[in-house]
């Protein structure tokens, strides 16, 4: 399996760590409410399918990616660098 | 004067290499001063021509030349190996000091693109990875810098803490390649 960072390009997956889905580039704001935060800390979608997830480049470039993997067929269509997907 | 007392600074390889095994060489590589520079918002790039005469390295690449090299390091940053920083540098970048972090080895010979495929995830063959090409990578499971110096030549680096088993797996993939000639 290889993804396709941004800078180094095709890379081994051993050369990422995998955090897992990225959710934490949706984190409600400070004041949301109760609801907003379990939500964001407790509920997933867990659907088959097209993923995005946050995997660092740790032995390579050290950058924080948005990976997209399909979940049924780990079919990888895109890495973006996580910092220009919360822009 | 020497005596009793005197300490002697010993390098990260001290009495493990120089190795030739089969058709490569291994030795330690004295690359003088490294300095890890990390720019900040502009002008790192203009600084560090105007000191040192070499561009700012793009992902994957190195500049300058022996003695004086800039060698890309991660996301946004390069490694200065050879002079100590102009001072003007420090206005436009953080620059540490991590001349004594880094086991620095070439691997040199016939097949040494042949023992590197042996322990890195990344195509090494001379028609993918030139003269000059580095890559942040890993050696065994070690995190490394590795950079071609020449057409069989490579510059390899590696935590201190780790020199010993740099040298380790790297004279092992030797010995298995030279076992099989
Ligand atoms: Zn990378």
């Amino acid at each position: 399996m290889r993804l396709p960072c941004p800078i180094c390009g095709d890379r081994d997956r051993r050369e990422f760590y995998y955090q897992g889905a990225a959710v934490a580039l949706s984190r409600p704001a400070p004041d949301a409410d109760a609801a907003a935060w379990e939500d964001y800390v407790h509920l997933r979608e867990n659907q088959p399918g097209d993923l995005d997830e946050l995997w660092s480049h740790d032995a390579g470039c050290g950058a924080w990616l948005v990976v997209t993997r399909n979940t049924v067929t780990h079919a990888v269509s895109g890495a973006k660098l996580a910092s220009e997907a919360t822009r | 004067m020497a005596d009793a007392l005197t300490l002697t600074a010993t390098t990260p390889c001290y009495g493990l290499l120089p190795k030739t095994i089969g058709t490569c060489v291994l030795t330690e590589t004295d690359l003088g001063a490294l300095t890890s520079v990390a720019p900040y918002k502009q002008g790192a790039a203009g600084a560090l021509k105007d000191a040192h005469g070499m561009d700012f390295p793009a992902p994957n690449r190195t500049t300058g030349k022996q003695g004086a090299r800039a060698i890309w390091f991660g996301r946004d940053m390069a490694l200065l190996a050879g002079p100590a920083p102009d001072a003007a540098l420090a206005e436009h970048a953080a620059l540490t000091d991590q001349t004594d972090a880094w086991a620095c080895v070439t691997l040199s010979g016939d097949d040494a693109a042949a023992v590197l495929a042996r322990l890195v995830p990344v195509d090494l063959s001379l028609a993918k990875f030139k003269r000059g090409h580095t890559a942040r990578t890993q050696l065994g499971h070690l995190n490394a810098s590795i950079t071609r110096t020449g057409v069989d030549s490579f510059l390899i680096l590696a935590f201190r803490s780790m020199a010993a088993t740099l040298v380790h797996d790297l004279v092992t993939a030797m010995e298995s390649l030279a076992a099989r000639r």
